[in-house]
């Protein structure tokens, strides 16, 4: 990729100046948003290329996994968080992961629990495991967790006819495993309980090789773990500073639960409640699109080249590449609750052009018929994700307040 | 039946077009890929699922079905009968390989000459006619697939949602 032109950066973006504050962070506002650096519910988070050296804005943290109610422990480094999914998933070594510590296996009968989590662009495979999960002063015990291995089980037809690859090298995920911290608790629901054409076939009983689909319980399906924390357990909050020009990495917090510390409270951000797809609206134009929020998604992925009037990179359909930077606004919307969101797109061609930078705060891409508010949105907005079911001094969740 | 087999009996009902077995069989949707004819599985469409709803224009046709695990597919056939789009929405992936049909092949064979550095969200192929989106996150899937050079006369991509 080339360098095409010097990029001219929206005077919001250079204005807003980030203030580092401990423990304090009462109130918010979207130009100055204080970022939580201590307490027990905080953890550091780190938008870098990962550990696979090629992670366009991919936040990162490091997470403790141990075998349960023992000592023996491991951390794992370079996990993506992910508000986008649910439940903790793990890249074994044989996958070219970090994870070398042996958890013990979930079983079915006398058969070993696989799963087949699909993602947009990606499915993962792998057994389904028990670990006891710390992140900063917060632990969940005994959580099933998907261990990504490619050397297990026979892949499943039905997992490879969604026709995506499987992320089951550090070249393909990009990380050692996903922290899938998203507004439900776990990564299927009721459906993954019930039998027959119901059954949507994410969790297998493997017998060796062969694998056949079986109804999993909801305590047994992999569980977003911040939901079995003791406390502070209805959700989280990712904190980032803003980004003004490319840069190789960006540090923040994640901040476990919403309204129950002093350094977590909700303050003037404004809440949307999720419809039934775990989403909400966004209207471009006088249009009304679906909408959701996701740290997983390294981007603003929006509408299409036409109708967003921006052309796609001729050596990647995936972003686009304007000749010059471009403004844009929009309303996010949950019933009678609005706010409007600028933001800027430029060539990623043009941002690309560094090899050592990884965080973009203009990188855009294509989307049709949808709003993706990906990590760039993240840049300077403290965003508050809650989990279904789960009470907060501003109403159950799930919702996203930002 | 249970769920491990509904791949194949998908494949057994749809290749049936009137019969009485296809009626016991398609307990599961049975629904017409990309590039394939409505015609043959018109019949079954209408006895597996009550809530299959067809909407007429001037244009095309759009048949609607709703599958048990709560997935939306709308398939788009030209006056002709031959489908030229799909498109998916529900809690679950879809399935690729039955809706985009003999395009399957054409479709992973582009996802690999696709750059890696990469957008991580949705995906956007386009391989000579085929074009391909998918979207959504976990436990909300969406997306589309068309011919562009199957598109009969004034329609436009947008109009397939």
């Amino acid at each position: 990729m080339t360098p095409r032109r010097i990029l001219v950066w929206p005077a919001l973006l250079l204005t807003a100046a980030i203030v580092a504050s401990c423990g304090g962070g009462s109130s918010h506002s979207n130009s100055m948003q204080p970022i939580v650096t201590s307490g027990s519910n905080v953890q550091t988070v780190t938008v870098n290329a990962g550990p696979a050296n090629n992670y366009a804005n991919g936040l990162f943290t490091t997470v403790t996994v141990c075998v349960p109610s023992t000592s023996t422990c491991q951390d794992i480094s370079g996990v993506l968080v992910d508000t986008g999914s649910y439940g903790l998933r793990l890249l074994t070594s044989a996958g070219g992961g970090a994870l070398t510590l042996s958890l013990p296996a979930q079983t079915s009968g006398s058969n070993q629990v696989g799963e087949c989590a699909a993602f947009v662009t990606g499915y993962t495979w792998g057994s389904v495991n028990f670990a006891d999960i710390k992140v900063s002063g917060e632990q969940a015990s005994n959580v099933p967790v998907q261990v990504i291995d490619p050397t297990f089980a026979a892949v499943p037809p039905d997992c490879k006819n969604g026709g995506v690859p499987a992320d089951d090298s550090l070249q393909m995920l990009g990380a050692n495993g996903i922290l899938g911290v998203g507004p439900y608790a776990q990564d299927c629901g009721t459906a993954c309980t019930q039998t027959g054409a119901a059954n949507p076939s994410l969790y297998y009983g493997c017998n060796g090789s062969s694998c056949q689909v079986i109804a999993e319980a909801l305590t047994q399906q992999v569980q977003n773990p911040v939901a079995l924390f003791a406390s502070d357990n209805n959700g989280v909050i990712i904190e980032l500073p803003a980004v003004s020009s490319p840069q190789p990495s960006l540090t923040g917090s994640i901040v476990f639960g919403i309204g129950t510390q002093s350094n977590n409270s909700v303050g003037s951000a404004t809440v949307f409640p999720l419809n039934s797809s775990g989403e909400f609206s966004t209207t471009f134009n006088g249009q009304t699109y679906p909408g959701f929020v996701d740290s997983g998604s390294n981007a603003y992925f929006f509408l299409d080249a036409a109708t967003a009037g921006l052309t796609v990179c001729s050596d990647d359909s995936g972003f686009y590449c304007p000749g010059s930077p471009t403004n844009f606004s929009a309303t996010t919307f949950s019933s009678a609750i609005k706010t409007n969101v600028s933001f800027t797109v430029s060539s990623a061609d043009s941002l690309f052009s560094n090899q050592a930078d990884f965080v973009f705060s203009t990188l855009g891409g294509p989307n049709v018929g949808t709003f993706d508010w990906g990590l760039p949105f993240f840049f300077g907005r403290n965003v508050y994700t809650a989990i279904e079911s789960r009470t907060t001094p501003v109403g159950s969740g799930p919702f996203w307040a930002y | 039946m249970g769920p491990a087999t509904k791949k194949s009996v998908r494949k057994i009902c749809c290749s049936i077009s009137v019969s009485a077995l296809s009626w016991l069989l398609c307990a599961l949707p049975c629904y017409a890929s990309l590039g394939g004819d409505l015609s043959s599985v018109r019949d079954d469409q209408a006895r597996i699922n009550a809530s299959l709803l067809v909407t007429q224009t001037s244009a095309y046709s759009v048949h609607e079905l709703h599958s048990p695990t709560g997935q939306v597919i709308r398939e788009y056939a030209a006056p002709s009968g031959k489908i030229f789009a799909v498109t998916w929405h529900g809690p679950w992936a879809p399935d690729l390989q039955h809706l985009l049909g003999s395009h399957f092949a054409e479709f992973q064979q582009a996802l690999q000459s696709s750059n890696r550095r990469a957008a991580h969200g949705p995906l956007f192929v386009e391989q000579g006619s085929l074009v391909v989106e998918l979207g959504g996150h976990m436990r909300d899937f969406m997306g589309r697939a068309y011919l562009s050079d199957q598109l009969p006369a004034g329609v436009r991509a947008q109009e397939i949602r």
